[in-house]
């Protein structure tokens, strides 16, 4: 202050206090890394263990898929604690996963009961982030449950790693920064199809589709649609069922006169099986149309449904994320590990949900920290081997997972209970991987 | 004309189903005053009958797939197969018709022990208390079912004989077009016989007369001296065999789950309501009427002007009937009109 009571700041001055303010402002983030602002959504702090949500239906008619998942999320517990044989912390690269739980703190977790319904897995998600404190919420087995969960946690800003999801909107049109898909989706389904269709049943086809009138089956329909499209296929009808129908009988019998030679079902899970077996019973398979075989195709199969139609599924086609069968290291070591756990073979749904507790809990220690903001930053574009598939990429734009396609067929000749589909094909990354722009979506902000 | 014949097929076949869970409603509404929640967790009993034989006739040896070593995969083969070559095998492949025999004990096991067990003491309770305790015992049989079945649907298939499809185009010079599914034909010949026994059981025989008797007033046929509740126990577990053998036959066409029985339940209610509460030929006639309307609705030219009606037409028709005819297709005054 100067004689006549005015501030006088020199320029030198004003640089130092500026400098000053700064250096105090920064002291927290320097010598703290870990501790990017303090509070976020079930910080675990200086607690030793830290709690991961796993929302599977556990009732419900995916609930074997859903014990499949948990299975899974049980075993990737483990093995982050250090315990059992590893796993795929085995085969992973880049690895920064030590065995020593999550940063150090122990992983303990919490379930959830989807019941495959979108308010239910909304409530039980919630619950888990506000009662049982949980950092991260997986798993499930329905998009419209994955869509729905994932947009309540980017509300609480709380991680979703999701299960088992296979629509295009999850990470396209309802995309979220919170939500990461390690699944395929129905339009990679589609690309992998595409050229074993052409090779299989040739470039003219009139083909009819049955589509579940849900979020999933529309995208898979759209996409298998383009895909023949641009095989030289005529699309003869496009029809949409209920979900649950159970007699698919009346929107059978119009694909006999309809000039079709090949039936595409976008069904899943229950649908798939009842449609399949009784578009079997219907004589379908048997049929000549057009002076070709009638094809039936089921674009996404699982092992765990395939069961459930019994030989009806025989030499169809149609596409999976994984099969056990595959012989990468990653591949053998889950399924060396599941085995021992389980007495029997990991499931698609439950591989993915190992995949992404395992992928959630590398991107913290990558991040060296649970603040989301920075986690996400560690998954977004993150490229890694060794758990199946071959190289993986997940996605910046969009927190699509970009990986090999398997291109299944039914088996003709199981030769045990486990051995229903036999991989046709593994159709490169290259060829399944599109403009994240195509799906449109808004992934959102980083901090909420 | 060929798709419309095989929406009427459609129709019957889907209707047969909904016609013989309704009649084994009706019966028991009408005899015992019993609104029976639990009835389509019979339909399901009678389904997991067929799949229990099938478990029990293909038990097997296990033989090692050696080229999996990451954990223990085998096939399966059947002992009856391994003792008994050609008949074991057919033996196996008919389990589903021969499960008729096991289910109609079992059934009538079920029926009596449930009657006797719980459903008699409601009988003078309000029908909310009766919803209540029978769609609560429905969850109990279904989550039982769930722990020893699993949730996953189970395959059952036809005798090899009925597992294709019919030419009946060929038959009545119709397009080549217009087949049928072996099975689904025998189903609805099946359920017509079904539904024609239960009739000609009421109508022809002195025991089914003093049951419609009983239907009409209680009081006086008690008054006559005549045991009215051991009768209707009996007509109890009638029903629970109609829908236990619904079940057994629809196993090929839909792989049973613990799930199948809430699935038909809520139409079965509204056939049974439509049909009129109480009346046997109610329930039938509505349940063939909403099939063929279902699958009428379902036609692609139809779902064309009206997009999603094949989800909705049911309950429409359920309401404009009732709006018509209060009391459904055919049924009586004074049954639950109050």
């Amino acid at each position: 202050m100067t004689k006549d009571g005015k501030f006088d700041f020199s320029r030198r001055s004003l640089l130092r206090a500026g400098a000053a303010t700064g250096l105090v402002a920064a002291t927290p983030t320097f010598f703290m890394r870990n501790a990017f602002g303090a509070e976020f959504r079930n910080n675990p702090g200086n607690a030793s263990e830290v709690k991961l949500g796993f929302n599977v239906p556990q009732t419900g008619p995916y609930s074997e898929e859903g014990k499949d998942e948990l299975r899974a999320f049980k075993l990737a517990v483990k093995h982050l604690n250090g315990e059992g044989d590893g796993g795929m912390l085995n085969t992973f690269t880049p690895s920064s996963l030590k065995g020593n739980g999550i940063l150090g703190k122990k992983v303990s977790y919490a379930t959830g009961d989807t019941q495959t319904k979108s308010d239910a897995a909304r409530a039980s998600a919630k619950r888990m982030i506000e009662k049982e404190q949980v950092l991260m919420i997986s798993g499930g087995s329905s998009s419209g449950v994955a869509i729905a969960v994932q947009s309540l946690c980017q509300e609480e800003g709380v991680i979703f790693m999701a299960g088992l999801t296979h629509s295009n909107d999850t990470t396209g049109k309802d995309k979220r920064r919170y939500g990461f898909r390690h699944f395929f989706n129905a339009y990679m389904s589609g690309r992998a199809l595409g050229p074993v269709l052409e090779k299989e049943y040739g470039k003219e086809r009139r083909a009819y589709h049955l589509t579940a009138d849900y979020t999933w089956g529309w995208t898979q329909e759209e996409s298998m649609k383009d895909t023949t499209e641009q095989l030289g296929w005529q699309t003869v009808a496009t029809v949409k069922t209920p979900v649950g129908a159970g007699d698919f009988s009346q929107y059978i019998t119009p694909v006999l006169n309809s000039g079709a030679d090949v039936l595409i079902l976008n069904h899943y899970g229950k649908d798939m099986i009842n449609s399949l077996t009784q578009a079997v019973q219907f004589g379908l398979r048997d049929r000549q149309a057009n002076g070709k075989n009638f094809e039936i195709v089921v674009p996404l199969f699982s092992r765990l449904m395939a069961q459930g139609a019994g030989d009806a599924i025989k030499g169809i086609l149609g596409s999976t994320n994984w099969n056990w069968s595959l012989q990468d290291e990653g591949s053998q070591a889950f399924v060396k590990s599941f085995g021992a756990e389980y007495g029997a073979p990991p499931s698609m749904a439950a591989h993915t949900c190992y995949v992404q507790t395992l992928l959630y809990a590398n991107a913290c220690e990558m991040a060296g920290t649970f603040y989301p903001p920075e986690v996400i930053k560690a998954l977004e574009g993150f490229k890694f081997d060794g758990m199946g598939n071959g190289p993986t990429e997940y996605r910046a734009e969009d927190h699509q997972c970009f990986k090999d396609v398997l291109v299944v067929r039914g088996n003709q000749n199981p030769t045990s209970q486990f051995d229903l589909l036999q991989v046709v094909e593994q159709t490169p990354r290259s060829q399944v991987e599109y403009d994240w722009k195509i799906f449109g979506g808004e992934l959102g902000p980083y901090k909420v | 004309m060929d798709a419309i014949f095989l929406q009427i097929l459609n129709g019957l076949d889907k209707g047969a189903a909904y016609a013989l869970i309704a009649l084994g409603l009706t019966l028991v509404f009408g005899t015992l005053g019993i609104v029976n929640f639990a009835h389509g967790a019979l339909f399901m009993l009678g389904a997991f009958c067929a799949v229990s034989l099938n478990k029990l006739m293909t038990l097997s040896t296990k033989v090692e797939d050696t080229s999996v070593t990451l954990f223990k995969a085998y096939k399966e083969q059947p002992y009856l197969e391994i003792w008994f070559p050609d008949m074991g095998h057919t033996l196996i492949e008919y389990s589903v018709p021969l499960s008729i025999l096991l289910a109609i004990p079992v059934m009538i096991l079920v029926g009596i022990a449930m009657e006797r067990g719980l459903i008699k003491h409601f009988y003078k309770r309000a029908h909310a208390d009766q919803i209540l305790v029978t769609f609560g015992l429905a969850i109990v049989i279904q989550e039982v079912i769930k722990a020893y079945f699993g949730a996953n649907p189970i395959p059952q298939t036809a005798p090899e004989i009925l597992s294709g499809s019919a030419d009946i185009g060929s038959w009545l010079g119709l397009g080549q077009n217009v087949v049928y599914p072996w099975w689904r034909i025998v189903y609805l010949l099946f359920s017509g016989v079904v539904i024609f026994g239960v009739f000609a059981f009421l109508q022809f025989t002195t025991y089914g007369m003093v049951v419609r008797a009983g239907m009409r007033d209680r009081e006086t046929v008690g008054l006559l001296g005549i045991n009215i509740e051991r009768r209707f126990t009996l007509v109890f577990a009638l029903a629970t065999i109609v829908a236990g053998l619904a079940g057994v036959m629809y196993t090929p066409v839909l792989p049973p789950d613990y799930h199948m029985g809430m699935d038909f339940l809520v139409l079965s209610f509204v056939v049974v309501v439509v049909g009129g509460m109480g009346s046997l030929g109610g329930a039938v006639l509505a349940g063939f009427l909403l099939g063929i309307i279902q699958s009428f609705a379902s036609m692609t030219e139809v779902k064309a002007v009206l997009p999603g009606i094949d989800q909705i037409v049911i309950y429409l028709v359920a309401v404009v009937i009732l709006l018509v005819l209060p009391r459904g297709l055919m049924g009586r005054a004074g049954v639950m009109d109050d």
